[in-house]
């Protein structure tokens, strides 16, 4: 199967050990924070990038 | 205000606000643009089903096998053996936690002076030398050796079992390494015969299964094995090397180098700061606290000063920018 | 109360429960609104866009849930194809959350309850609850140490507040059909209703909009009593002389 060739290949990245970020009492995954970045990045461009213009209706 | 109109509350200093309260009630009479519904719910479709895709093919997902009662047996036998002397002795955590399993006095959690806990009373009764040591040796072939044991131990009182088994679990406490191979000898009873024959049935693969089918064929609840699991430290030991401990944010992560569950952020932050990481009944007035948000979030636009937020900040001046700009005179400058 | 004209769907003449019912379900939910082909000019942003990727991943949810429950609770343990759906639900789930609170960021921005539309805002503050309820069963189903793990130290959170035995996270078998039956069905339900009232109420339109016939620019909440601090005070006594037109 495609499957059982193909992920073995690309799929031992994540399942390491993970590291940590520690910043007071907040200790939080590499993993959860790009989650978490990957948010608010997308949060912020859908405020700011322009939308396009639509075909006004009577 | 002029005459043409009689707005029942069209001036600007309403003092109801009763006429944006009606445009944003009112179905939108102005400007309107082209939309198409479908064509929308089909792009998300197929963008969404992309990205899923790629995440999956290039990271897969995280499956780390479960613990058997043999891989126990196997990576931590004095864990083992002094978790079956502790279910004996009536000292492990099941055996002091209270309801739902049992009616220890004192240990129910509270929030000020209401214990739910106490209250839900004994729902899963559990007595975890039998249920957990005692039935599961005799569900199986005995050796001699075991059933003497067996026998010696229910027909002691319950002091002298508590002492036999509290004495031995100490024991292997005070040894070197906590090996129980080392533990001082003393007087233990048949305590730790019947703890070797839980090491060796696990061991050989038998415990799981009797353990777990309490002696029905079909049972798909798996109460008994996985609170004996926890009462011992393996199971904790390997949590916390994957930082999956309550005091380690354990709440939101994942094995590996996963992703994990970052929306519990709020529930699993009180845990790490006092008073709650020191307090006895830090996961009931976790949970009050977090029903208190929570009703805080649902009810958001019932609250004055957190509903008006959006108006001080004004992050929707980007959002509309557009129509303000196109409207200058609807909207603020 | 809906300002609506589709007088074609007003029950009018009804003289049985269906009728009437027929006539408060398409009075409320014309064709138009279920399934318009424009949105009022305001609605031109990307942030509109993740209530729809919520939902797609949703789907996509369903989808390979479905797809696990054909084989059973045990088959991607050992199978490639089995794996793969399972993370497909898996980075869905992340996906789902992801869009979601997004969403929640963008509603709360527009203060999105405003004009009657509470029950939209608290209908999906319970689909997040849900989701979390729903997320948290499959977690505790995943037959592996993970779920182990999440599985007794749950129930120390659940039983401190008496529900533990009722909601056994230990026993695979309650919390299968949870995940699988129950709490999908309620989550549908919520969305649906959340959605539902999406379409009957419109989006809501932007602070200080005017649309031909408001002349006001304060906060829709009638008992606010902010309203008077806010500093757009000035413009309000000019804009009372204006002829708005559509």
């Amino acid at each position: 199967m495609l499957a059982s060739t193909f992920l073995p290949l690309l799929a031992s990245g994540l399942n390491q050990p993970a590291h940590y970020l520690t910043w007071g009492p907040v200790q939080i995954s590499v993993a959860n924070f790009v989650v978490i970045l990957v948010m608010i990045v997308l949060f912020v461009l859908a405020l700011v990038l322009p939308f396009p213009k639509g075909r006004k209706r009577p | 205000m002029t005459a043409t109109q009689t707005p029942p509350r069209g001036s600007g200093h309403a003092r109801t606000g009763k006429g944006a309260q009606d445009l944003a009630r009112r179905p939108w009479a102005g400007g309107k643009r082209s939309y198409d519904i479908v064509k929308e719910l089909v792009i998300a479709l197929v963008v969404v089903g992309l990205v899923a895709t790629a995440l999956s093919l290039l990271f897969s997902s995280p499956d780390d096998p479960s613990i058997t009662m043999k891989s126990w047996a196997t990576a931590a036998p004095s864990d083992l053996v002094s978790t079956a002397a502790q279910e004996l002795a009536g000292t492990s955590g099941v055996a002091g936690y209270g309801p739902p399993y049992n009616s220890t006095p004192d240990v129910a959690q509270k929030i000020g002076p209401i214990s739910l806990q106490e209250l839900a009373g004994v729902r899963i009764p559990i007595d975890t030398a039998t249920d957990f040591v005692i039935r599961p040796l005799q569900q199986m072939p005995e050796s001699a050796a075991t059933t003497a044991a067996i026998g010696v131990w229910t027909a002691a009182s319950a002091d002298q079992q508590a002492k036999w088994a509290g004495d031995y679990a100490d024991a292997i406490a005070a040894a070197p390494d906590g090996d129980y191979t080392k533990a001082a000898t003393g007087t233990y009873g048949p305590v730790p015969a019947l703890c070797a024959a839980v090491l060796d049935a696990s061991t050989q693969g038998a415990y799981d299964g009797v353990l777990q089918a309490q002696g029905r064929f079909y049972n798909t609840d798996y109460t008994f094995p996985l609170l004996f699991l926890a009462d011992g430290t393996y199971l904790e030991d390997q949590a916390r090397a994957q930082h999956l401990g309550g005091d380690q944010w354990g709440m939101t992560n994942e094995t590996g180098s996963y992703p994990g569950q970052s929306w519990l952020w709020l529930y699993t932050f009180w845990y790490q700061i006092d008073p709650f990481a020191s307090s006895d009944n830090a996961d009931s007035l976790v949970w009050a606290l977090m029903m208190v948000l929570t009703l805080g979030l649902i009810l958001l636009p019932f609250i004055p000063g957190l509903r008006s937020i959006p108006r001080w900040i004004p992050v929707h001046r980007l959002i509309w920018r557009e129509y303000y700009r196109d409207h200058p005179k609807g909207g603020r400058e | 109360m809906t300002v609506t004209d589709d007088k074609p769907y007003a029950a009018t003449d009804s003289h049985s429960w269906t009728g009437r019912l027929r006539g408060r379900i398409f009075g409320t939910f014309p064709p138009e609104k279920l399934l318009p082909e424009d949105q009022p000019e305001y609605v031109a942003s990307w942030i509109y866009v993740f209530g729809v990727a919520t939902i797609a991943a949703l789907v996509f949810l369903i989808v390979t849930g479905l797809v696990l429950t054909l084989r059973g609770p045990a088959w991607y343990h050992v199978s490639s194809l089995g794996h793969f759906v399972n993370s497909m639900h898996l980075w869905s789930v992340e996906l789902f959350f992801m869009f979601m609170v997004v969403h929640l960021w963008g509603k709360f921005w527009m203060a999105a309850w405003r004009g009657g539309r509470a029950m939209t805002w608290i209908t999906g503050g319970f689909c997040f609850l849900a989701s979390i309820g729903t997320a948290f069963t499959g977690y505790v189903i995943q037959t592996n140490f993970d779920s182990q793990w999440i599985s007794t130290q749950a129930k120390d959170g659940l039983n401190s507040v008496g529900i533990g035995a009722w909601f056994n996270v230990l026993d695979l078998g309650q919390m299968l059909l949870f995940h699988v039956a129950l709490l999908p069905l309620a989550v549908g339900v919520i969305v649906l209703w959340h959605i539902l009232l999406v379409r009957k109420h419109g989006v809501v339109p932007p602070l200080d909009a005017v649309d031909g016939d408001s002349l006001d620019h304060q906060l829709a909440d009638s008992d606010d009593q902010l309203v008077t601090a806010v500093p757009n005070q000035p413009n309000a006594q000019t804009s009372d002389t204006q002829e708005m037109t559509s």
